[in-house]
């Protein structure tokens, strides 16, 4: 094969050659010297990093609660303390850490823990006086703009199914006043009846 | 401070939160100046992650200027603009020592398996990450790299993670001149993943997904070969034929969890959970590849176990190769290609969103909508600097 370019290494020196057929890829082959791989061989040590001046970094101080893993005796030294374990899913959380990570248990609980927190952040929105909105938290408006028909079928679905459900519940609900005892209606349901 | 708030799957929004602090002596607070949306993300999104708790902020790909730094940070100064590798790293364990910074055992309470993540759940540390106006950085004076002058903020926020983990999975997989290279999955990754397979010296490079537009931008971004699985019968065969029979060289799985192309695994694994997640690419990558070949792993998968044909891993006499990427082993080579204009990474950049706007940014990316491929999100007070927002 014929030689058409080189791409130079990082010294400077002339890289591989390229074969003519590759000579419109920009930078084909500028690291098909393994010496030019940042990873090869897999590992090196001592590693190529400046600034590490501890040898073991000292120990955060625990301001929130932080669960770990049964694989290791303690928290590590330096840790994450966004939304730390509460309410349900919390003790859901500290139960499934009492199974290691090599137990589909520990997983399982995690996921299901996942779910109940997500009811509990509804509850904790009420209770703020925030209803959330969950159409726009859905991305609500990118659907609109650019998948309109699609939105405006689940839109459709979507209304049909509350209507039916309201409908439904309203039957039901005026089926079991007139089935009362007379001392149980109220003065509306008599009316309504007349 | 505006930050990204999860409420459950599918479910986010912008909501105020207080500011990080200072909660260890090597940390620093950074001014978020872009942060992107990763695919991997996506998995957290769409509630397939365990330990995803109500109330975090996501986002592990980011870029910021630093305000405030712990009394034991040496190095890096208020002022600096620094790009933030995802892997949070001690730079001192076993681990470490050895430049597997993704495998850190001293930022993760949480799991042995790996280090700790910015924004990742609390399965990789409980950190909070970038989609928000202001991160705590643990171990600033190793983590974080001050931006070149000559490189564009948004070039380097895709060196936090896209670029790394693409050019990382082409690493796993050894090529060597004149290697097939298949790569899986044309989201960011993969195409990081092609064009840097084409810098290890690959002969062929093909990117397999089922979403032509990004097979167009496949194409005209890694000058590859492009196929589109929907149009096969079976990927093992067809595969085969394109290489005299023989398989390929090197298979690149960029996808993971939430891989699309076969029913029994998208039920199992992505609808009821009795899977990490839809496993088929992977599957494909064993039976495309050719004896003796490499399969190089960066797909995010869930915890528990996957159904591949690890038989034939075996008796093909298969290396497996995977991890997350350590990405600061990477950067000093890494920014020399873009130095020398091998690559621009933020070409692959197709929307540009506020972070008021999060919710929006998540249900394009997640819904693949108006052809997008990567998504930055821009603070308030960094929209401003570089290029306009448009969503």
């Amino acid at each position: 094969m014929d030689t058409v370019i080189r791409n130079p290494l990082p010294g400077g020196e002339p890289g591989p050659q390229i074969p003519p057929q590759y000579a419109h890829i920009q930078g084909w082959g500028a690291d098909l010297d393994h010496a030019n791989r940042p990873a090869y061989p897999r590992e090196r040590t001592p590693p190529r990093l400046e600034g590490v001046h501890w040898h073991e970094p000292e120990q955060q101080a625990q301001t929130v609660e932080i669960l770990h893993s049964n694989e290791r005796p303690g928290i590590t030294p330096v840790f994450g303390t966004s939304s730390p374990p509460s309410g349900l899913s919390g003790a859901i959380r500290r139960f499934a850490f009492k199974f290691s990570e090599n137990d589909v248990r520990h997983w399982m609980l995690l996921l299901f823990a996942d779910r109940v927190n997500m009811v509990e952040g509804i509850g904790q929105d009420l209770a703020r006086g925030h209803i959330p909105n969950v159409f726009a938290e859905m991305g609500g408006k990118a659907e609109f703009k650019y998948n309109r028909k699609a939105a405006i079928e689940k839109t459709v679905v979507a209304g049909a199914v509350v209507g039916l459900a309201v409908l439904l519940l309203m039957h039901a609900r005026s089926r079991r006043r007139q089935q009362l005892p007379l001392q149980h209606q109220t003065m509306r349901d008599l009316l309504h009846r007349r | 401070m505006l930050a990204m708030n999860y409420r459950g799957p599918y479910r986010v929004r912008a909501a105020q939160k207080p500011e990080p602090e200072i909660e260890h002596p090597y940390d620093a607070i950074v001014r978020v100046t872009r942060s992107c949306i990763c695919g991997s993300d996506l998995h957290l999104y769409h509630g397939l992650v365990p330990d995803t708790r109500v109330g975090m902020t996501f986002g592990h790909e980011f870029t910021g200027i630093v305000e405030e730094v712990g009394s034991g940070v040496k190095k890096l100064k208020p002022g600096d603009h620094v790009l933030v590798p995802f892997n949070i790293f001690c730079g001192s364990c076993f681990f470490c020592q050895r430049e597997l910074y993704s495998n850190c055992h001293n930022t993760n309470p949480e799991a042995t398996a790996v280090g700790g993540i910015y924004g990742y759940g609390h399965i990789t540390g409980g950190y909070d990450g970038g989609q928000a106006e202001y991160v705590r950085v643990p171990f600033a004076d190793i983590g974080p790299t001050v931006i070149p002058a000559d490189i564009d903020v948004d070039d380097a926020v895709l060196l936090t993670d896209a670029y790394p983990t693409g050019y990382q999975a082409a690493e796993m997989g050894e090529i060597e001149q004149g290697d097939t290279v298949v790569v899986f999955g044309a989201g960011p990754v993969g195409l990081f993943a092609a064009k840097s397979a084409w810098l290890l010296g690959a002969g062929r490079v093909i990117v397999v997904d089922h979403i032509d537009y990004r097979l167009e931008f496949a194409h005209r971004f890694a000058q590859c070969e492009t196929l589109n699985f929907k149009d096969v019968d079976d990927m093992a065969v067809h595969i085969k034929k394109m290489t005299d029979g023989l398989g390929a060289d090197v298979c690149i799985d960029a996808v993971g969890a939430e891989a699309a192309g076969n029913f029994a695994h998208r039920l199992t694994g992505v609808k009821l959970k009795l899977q990490g997640g839809s496993a088929i690419v992977l599957h494909w990558c064993i039976n495309s590849v050719r004896k003796g070949g490499v399969v190089s792993i960066v797909g995010v998968y869930g915890p528990t176990f996957n159904a591949i044909p690890i038989g034939n891993a075996v008796n093909k006499g298969l290396t497996l190769r995977m991890n997350q990427a350590s990405v600061k082993r990477h950067l000093p080579r890494l920014i020399e290609h873009i130095q020398a204009g091998r690559i621009k990474p933020s070409d692959v950049i197709t929307h540009r969103v506020p972070l008021e706007e999060v919710s929006d940014a998540y249900h394009l990316f997640s819904s693949k909508l108006d052809n997008c491929i990567k998504t930055v999100l821009v603070p308030p007070r960094a929209a401003s600097m570089g290029a306009t927002i448009a969503a």
